[in-house]
């Protein structure tokens, strides 16, 4: 199987707090990683670093290749290569619907305007927002901006979307219209890395699930083992206290 | 003071209150214009993002001081003071400038301090996720300002520079004690000519409200525009089926 990110002893401190220790960890291609733990477990921090939101404080994280840690690397180039969603949402306030999936490929990729609304529309159409493409940001509900950022991550074309919480800022009926297009994404082959509380979503989309404490991977595997057998006493702690 | 007088000194003076009215709004109009792009420049030079210790972070230190100790001077000291300055320490040296052209000068540069901070904030105010959204799709600092944090910025900070507008509206009658031909000192060389100081000065007040009266409007009509319609159309997809 072909390696898509693979991270090697990561580390993140802010100031003398320590979130990451010693991460090792690999993406490969067509998979569905499930990220979960307690909050302030370092699974959100985690996500960010792969794509540079937040700068690591060790270690190398490895695409193609190259460590992309490494001084010279283009980080603009490599962050189109990686699709993010946001657990604020976080579209383009100025920009509608149409506009937030045209301009990345347009203004970065350098795509023509046809050929950026050709894609932008096509993915708008996979999350059911195409109906909506005049509509602003600021008019829609949080399940449709999600599944707006969600397009507007696929239209870059990437090799990973990043999820981080996805559906934690959502009200309880939206949260479904966002997961079914998750699976959607999963059923179709996209390779998914998913911070998410969504013990029932990981349980059947997965095909691994990472269990992270205290800025460690205590434990990973495929979901009917961690999930349904885990081997360690966090693991076990942490499941009955969400999975009352 | 009566109404009678009043419309005398209109029927007589007419064009010298308008020449006056003209002449105080091109430079309200232009300083304001010109202090916008200023204060745009300063906050973005001031939001740039510190990198490592660089060659071009330091230059981009020092620049930034000398921005400062700008917007610091033209906060801090009254515009009418700025006007004596700019414009006799500039004859003391043998330049000669256009009335009009320092009256541009030290509104434009006033402004553009007040504008500075105003932008500043702007940019600060916008939500980091906005800027974590543009990172993520690739974009660098300079593509993520253009496309998606300065139209926000500017749309945010327009009732603010309406208010600049008003206030450069009222503000260029400081300007008389540089002998700029605005509505004040128009207004001033009729009254000394009629001896109707009441009068005159109340037809100057009248036009000073009415174009900011009018200034306020279409400044709030713009922001409408700008914040396009309330409802969307919705792209009818499922025609076929009907």
């Amino acid at each position: 199987m072909e390696t898509v990110i693979d991270i090697k002893h990561l580390s993140k401190s802010f100031g003398q707090h320590e979130v990451l220790k010693d991460v090792n960890f690999s993406v490969q291609k067509g998979e569905v990683v499930c990220l979960i733990g307690s909050s302030g477990s370092g699974k959100s921090t985690l996500l960010r670093c792969i794509n540079l939101l937040e700068k690591p404080s060790g270690g190398a994280i490895i695409y193609n290749g190259e460590n992309i840690l490494d001084d010279k690397h283009d980080i603009e180039k490599y962050r189109t290569h990686l699709g993010m969603v946001f657990q604020q949402f976080n579209l383009f306030n100025n920009l509608n619907v149409l506009e937030n999936c045209i301009v990345g490929q347009q203004k970065v990729l350098k795509r023509s305007k046809q050929e950026a609304s050709e894609k932008a529309l096509k993915y708008l159409k996979v999350v059911g927002m195409e109906k909506y493409q005049h509509a602003k940001p600021r008019q829609l509900s949080g399940g449709q901006k999600q599944r707006v950022a969600i397009a507007r991550a696929l239209a870059m074309d990437p090799d990973v979307m990043l999820f981080d919480e996805p559906t934690s800022a959502l009200d309880p009926e939206m949260v479904g219209e966002v997961l079914k297009v998750m699976r959607t994404l999963a059923a179709e082959g996209n390779t998914m890395l998913i911070v998410t509380h969504e013990m029932e979503f990981a349980r059947e989309v997965a095909d691994r699930v990472v269990f992270m404490d205290k800025g460690v991977i205590v434990e990973e595997g495929a979901p009917e083992q961690v999930l349904a057998d885990p081997k360690h006493d966090r693991t076990k702690e942490f499941l009955k206290r969400t999975l009352k | 003071m009566s109404f009678e007088t009043i419309i005398t000194i209109l029927e007589n003076n007419w064009p010298m209150f308008l020449r006056g009215a003209y002449i105080t709004l091109a430079i309200a109009v232009i300083s304001t214009i010109i202090g916008a792009f200023i204060g745009f420049f300063i906050g973005i030079m001031h939001t740039i993002p510190a990198a490592k210790r660089s060659f071009k972070t330091g230059v981009l230190k020092i620049f930034n001081f000398i921005l400062s100790v700008y917007v610091e001077v033209f906060r801090g000291t009254p515009m009418m003071v700025q006007a004596m300055v700019v414009f006799y320490v500039l004859y003391a040296y043998g330049i000669e400038l256009d009335r009009f052209v320092a009256a541009l000068v030290v509104v434009g540069l006033n402004t553009g301090a007040y504008m500075a901070e105003i932008v500043r904030g702007g940019i600060v105010s916008i939500d980091k996720g906005q800027y974590e959204a543009a990172q993520a799709i690739g974009m660098n600092h300079f593509q993520t300002m253009v496309f998606i944090i300065l139209p926000q910025v500017a749309r945010n900070i327009l009732p603010a520079t309406g208010n600049q507008l008003v206030m450069n509206i009222k503000d260029t009658s400081v300007l008389s004690v540089i002998s700029v031909t605005e509505l004040f000192f128009q207004t001033k060389s009729i009254a000394g000519a009629n001896f109707k100081y009441a009068e005159s000065f109340a037809i100057a007040c009248l036009i000073y409200l009415i174009m900011t009266f009018i200034a306020t409007r279409l400044l709030r009509l713009m922001e409408k525009k700008l914040d396009g319609p309330d409802s969307y159309k919705v792209e009818n997809t499922t025609a076929a089926a009907k």
